[in-house]
């Protein structure tokens, strides 16, 4: 049981410098995929998924753990690495699993119209993260770019509802995508 | 003595860095670990209560140092200390997994039993120099009535 605490950053202060920044670049280029790794949670959490939860999360940060992901041995890790509390998905803003896991998506909190930024960030685990699929466009994309999303509906839903909504990020093993709600999916 | 987690932790926590380094090197306090958290300085919000309703207020912050290792033998250790010192939060954290093991009455021992003496005799001689300067007021009987 203790061995699933190691998996931390070994350079904390660095490793989340470089792991926000990564993120960040993700975010602002919708659809662009990065390699993002420094942190191993207990299975079946990827890499990219460990790294942005050890950057994000802290005590101020309520997070759901999707039945998908949730197991005593991750708890324990985040409990350990982050400090975040666990909540519900009503008053989380960060929420790990899968697609199908994180369902109904419309319990995430959006944000209000005087605190858009009062929202949840999804982080979708996916086996495959590719550039094809359905065209995505607006801020940050010239032109369209391509992501292999689960589901095209539910984004589109999503992105109608700005300046509210939720974000999201896509991982898959080291790899990881984002969606904010800025983004238009055709 | 005898000490529970909460004991040991609360004594190495407020033990003088020096003392602590020391006593640790001279027990050998040391074991093939991972370090699970490296040795972080931040500070910590000291809560009090005082006065007739015992409400608890926040009394100032203080500057702790962590650390955290994993024992390849299974235990984890945590160390808190007060203060600034990466070496003593690392040498509490391994005190602390090692009184997970059986070296935990060798530790004792030679760690914590003299801590603790020592604790005691700074806080005896602080009470007695404080007792010293004991007034005791008292009223005589007035007599005007």
């Amino acid at each position: 049981m203790p061995d699933t605490l190691l998996g931390g950053f070994t350079d904390a202060p660095r490793d989340s410098a470089h792991a926000f920044r990564t993120m960040m670049e993700a975010m602002a280029r919708p659809g662009r995929i990065v390699t993002l790794t420094g942190a191993a949670a207990p299975a079946p959490v990827s890499p990219a998924a460990a790294t942005v939860l050890l950057t994000l999360c802290d005590p101020d940060t309520p997070l759901w753990l999707a039945p998908s992901h949730d197991s005593p041995a991750l708890r324990a890790w985040l409990a350990f690495h982050t400090g975040a509390p666990f909540a519900e998905p009503e008053d989380c803003r960060f929420a790990l699993g899968t697609w199908p896991a994180l369902h109904p998506v419309d319990r995430f909190a959006i944000g209000t119209p005087e605190y858009p930024d009062r929202s949840a960030t999804l982080v979708v685990e996916q086996t495959t993260l590719l550039n094809e699929g359905p065209a995505l466009s607006g801020p940050g994309i010239r032109g369209i770019a391509r992501l292999n999303l689960p589901e095209t509906h539910a984004f589109q839903r999503n992105a109608a509802l700005f300046p509210l909504g939720f974000d999201c990020i896509f991982t898959s093993g080291s790899r990881l995508a984002a969606l904010p709600r800025t983004t238009r999916i055709a | 003595m005898t000490f529970d987690r909460p004991g040991w932790l609360g004594l190495l926590a407020t033990a003088p860095h020096d003392r602590l380094l020391a006593l640790a090197a001279v027990a050998e306090a040391t074991a093939d670990h991972h370090i699970l958290r490296a040795p972080e300085i931040g500070t910590v919000m000291l809560r009090g209560r005082t006065g007739g309703t015992g409400a608890p207020f926040n009394l100032g912050e203080m500057t702790v140092t962590r650390a955290s290792v994993l024992l390849a033998s299974g235990p984890v250790g945590h160390g808190h200390i007060q203060g600034r010192n990466h070496q003593a939060a690392l040498a509490v954290a391994l005190i602390d997994a090692l009184m997970q093991t059986p070296r935990a009455p060798a530790l004792t021992a030679r760690i914590l039993t003299p801590l603790a003496s020592e604790r005691d005799a700074r806080r005896d001689s602080r009470a007695s120099r404080a007792a010293a300067t004991k007034v005791d007021f008292f009223t005589l009987l007035r007599g005007d009535d």
